[in-house]
């Protein structure tokens, strides 16, 4: 079967006052089949959310991308012109972000904006777009849809939103759907609501998944793959219950550590242990050198990490890759 | 829990802070010009004690008016009504320079680090502005204190003369703190304070916190939608749903055994993947969101998305009842409906 989406070495730079080529990305791979989701996870920096916006063709004003090709079911998207573009965006594949206050237009109802998708691209009537509409917020589960159709984005609470967005993003059955952070927004109990929804929805469409998170913790449900990002290359990728159950990367290891999960029907111990932390912080663009990305903050780098260039993503069981010297003495 | 023996007053007083029936509510205007006008009841009727040394935590969804409960504390929104008992001296009327007195030793640490910092002026000045409005020190003092309080929370020296946007959003949680510590409180409110921060980040404050708070003997009302996060780092926690506490319990006892279904709910949206969570999720998960806190119906906040809601629950305001050792709940069938099986589950092949 061919992938849904292939992205082969994708590197993406960005022009700094000097003029200079910075890289944000660098070779990045990975693919997902129908029905399937890929989590990238990191912290804030190393460019998850580029590249996302990348895959749309969405990147902002001096970031270019400088090498690698995306195919999206066989279309090569980095030679797509812009009208093709913009007749793949919403259709073929399409976007859910972080804020859906700010994604969502506050001057036309939300039965517009997800009327807007279905007139656009396929050529609907106002009035069966309209019906349409009501149709994709009842299967986003928002009660009273025929009335909540005619409702302004500010009249809706931020799950309510969240889920109007899921149903545009969805409206035309896309191939793909990137979600970039879409629960941070939200309380837990609507945030597990949402993931259920998506999880269910795509169980009936069969869309393919890139869901772009920081809580590692959170995807290994709805995730099947798991890309970890560090300061903008893959450092660890492979299947989600792999790589929650034995992390290699001293990055992933980290990641899992540092996140106080609730533990509940054992008593909490009578002292608090200091968190699993990662010392310092992701390196900001521009101070990227050729070596290993994560070797300042690591606590296993040795003398061997600091002569050696960022070691290739090396296979260490069928399908789970890690970017690191010495993985196979940390995971022994 | 530990108290620090050292802090507490000759009177033998263990607590620190005592909130009293505390009601915060909003005019939210009227329907119609000639209507009665409507009130948002964000807080309405919150009572807890805080024991020195200890960290106090607050948990719920947005709306629940956790945070409207801290800023009340606080005397940054006003009260309708009730008492806060702040180191033996009700606040809550106090005004002018009592009120600045008794604000030295009651800080806070927001959640956006970014709007807390102003972006014109240096960091080590900000620090440094506690000291100079409370007049603490001389200025040879206020300045060594600034040195000390950056190196406490792990910033170097240099730091005090650079600006807000040279420092990232982890740095600059750390100089909300270091100004917070700056006039000496003996209780911080942390609202949200790690929640903004990436999960790398928001352990390397969380231990930061922990570290200050064993140095100090500091009390902390650590306000947060993350359970994971409460469970580890508080004491003593409330539950709060739609202005009310559903439950009050020790940390260990809550999670062990919790007695409220709105616990329940959220309890089983946090739980890790496994076979556990999606038991609990199955059962006990409400579904929609809360509704509008204006004007509230009367009974229990939780009966109109509660599994277990019977008539009287609707009609029926349910008080906070002790159901064991310092542990308070909400609920008027909290006796019928028992306990949850919370134990964790036999594993069947690899969890995700």
């Amino acid at each position: 079967m061919t992938p849904v989406l292939s992205v082969e070495n994708l590197s993406v730079s960005m022009t700094n006052r000097d003029g200079d080529l910075v890289p944000v990305l660098e070779n990045l791979s990975f693919n997902i089949d129908k029905g399937r989701t890929i989590a990238l996870v990191g912290e804030s920096g190393c460019g998850k959310s580029m590249t996302a916006l990348a895959i749309m063709r969405l990147l902002p004003e001096g970031f270019v991308i400088t090498g690698g090709r995306i195919v999206l079911d066989g279309e090569d998207l980095l030679a797509a012109r812009p009208k093709r573009m913009r007749a793949l965006r919403g259709d073929a594949m399409s976007m859910v972000f972080q804020e859906p206050m700010t994604a969502l237009n506050p001057l036309y109802t939300v039965g517009d904006q997800i009327a807007e998708v279905l007139y656009y691209h396929r050529r609907l009537s106002r009035k069966d777009a309209a019906e349409q509409a009501v149709q994709f917020l009842k299967a986003v589960q928002i009660p009273a849809a025929e009335q909540r159709a005619k409702a302004y984005p500010h009249q809706m609470s931020g799950g309510m939103r969240q889920r109007v967005m899921i149903a545009m993003a969805l409206a035309c059955r896309p191939k793909l759907l990137i979600a970039d952070e879409p629960t941070t927004a939200l309380d837990v109990t609507v945030q597990a609501q949402i993931f259920d929804l998506l999880a269910q929805l795509q169980d009936e469409t069969e869309t393919a998944i890139v869901l772009i998170t920081h809580d590692l913790g959170a995807v290994a449900e709805l995730a099947d793959e798991i890309a970890v990002l560090y300061a903008g290359r893959c450092i660890e990728t492979g299947p989600a219950h792999e790589i929650a159950a034995r992390p290699r990367h001293p990055y992933t290891r980290g990641l899992l550590g540092c996140v106080p999960h609730l533990a509940v029907g054992v008593a909490k111990p009578e002292v608090w242990t200091d968190l699993g932390e990662i010392p310092g912080m992701v390196p900001g663009l521009g101070n990227r050198g050729p070596d290993c990305a994560f070797l300042a903050r690591c606590a296993n780098a040795s003398e061997l990490c600091r002569s050696k260039p960022q070691p290739p993503l090396g296979h260490v069981e069928a399908g789970h890759a890690v970017s690191c010297w010495r993985a196979e003495e940390i995971a022994a | 829990m530990m108290i620090h023996e050292d802090l507490r007053p000759a009177d033998g007083d263990p607590y620190l802070l005592d909130v009293n029936d505390l009601v915060v509510h909003f005019r939210a205007g009227r329907k119609r010009l000639w209507d009665k006008p409507s009130f948002v009841h964000a807080v309405d009727g919150v009572s807890f004690r805080v024991k020195r040394g200890t960290t106090f935590g607050i948990v719920g969804e947005s709306g629940s008016g956790k945070s409207t409960t801290a800023q009340a504390i606080m005397r940054l929104v006003q009260a309708t009504s009730g008492q806060v008992v702040f180191r033996g001296e009700d606040i809550m009327p106090l005004t002018g320079e009592p009120l600045r007195k008794a604000r030295k030793h009651l800080q806070i640490v927001f959640q956006d680090p970014f709007s807390a910092l102003d972006p014109r002026r240096r960091a080590g000045d900000q620090i440094r502005e506690p000291l100079d409005l409370l007049e603490i020190g001389n200025r040879s003092e206020r300045d060594a204190r600034v040195r000390k309080l950056l190196a406490e929370v792990g910033l170097p020296p240099e730091a005090a003369d650079l600006f807000p946007h040279q420092f990232s959003g982890g740095q600059r949680q750390r100089l909300c703190i270091a100004r917070a510590l700056a006039p000496e409180p003996e209780l911080i409110v942390c609202d949200e304070a790690v929640s903004a921060l990436d999960v790398a980040i928001q352990a390397q404050i969380l231990n930061l916190l922990k570290k200050l708070q064993r140095e100090r003997g500091l009390t902390y009302i650590f306000i947060s939608h993350d359970l994971g996060v409460i469970q580890q780092f508080c004491d003593e926690i409330a539950v709060m749903y739609l202005g009310k506490i559903a439950e009050q319990a020790p940390a260990s006892a809550l999670f062990t055994a919790p007695r409220h279904p709105y616990t329940w709910s959220l309890v089983s949206a946090a739980v890790p993947p496994g076979p556990l969570r999606d038991e609990l999720k199955a059962k006990y998960l409400v579904k929609g969101e809360p509704p509008s806190p204006v004007d509230p119906p009367p009974g229990c906040r939780f009966a109109q998305r509660c599994p277990f809601a019977e008539a009287r629950c609707r009609e029926e305001l349910p008080f906070l009842d002790a159901t064991g050792h310092e542990h308070y709940v909400a609920c008027h069938r909290k006796d019928e409906i028992g306990v949850p099986d919370f134990t964790p589950r036999p594993v069947s092949g690899p969890i995700g």
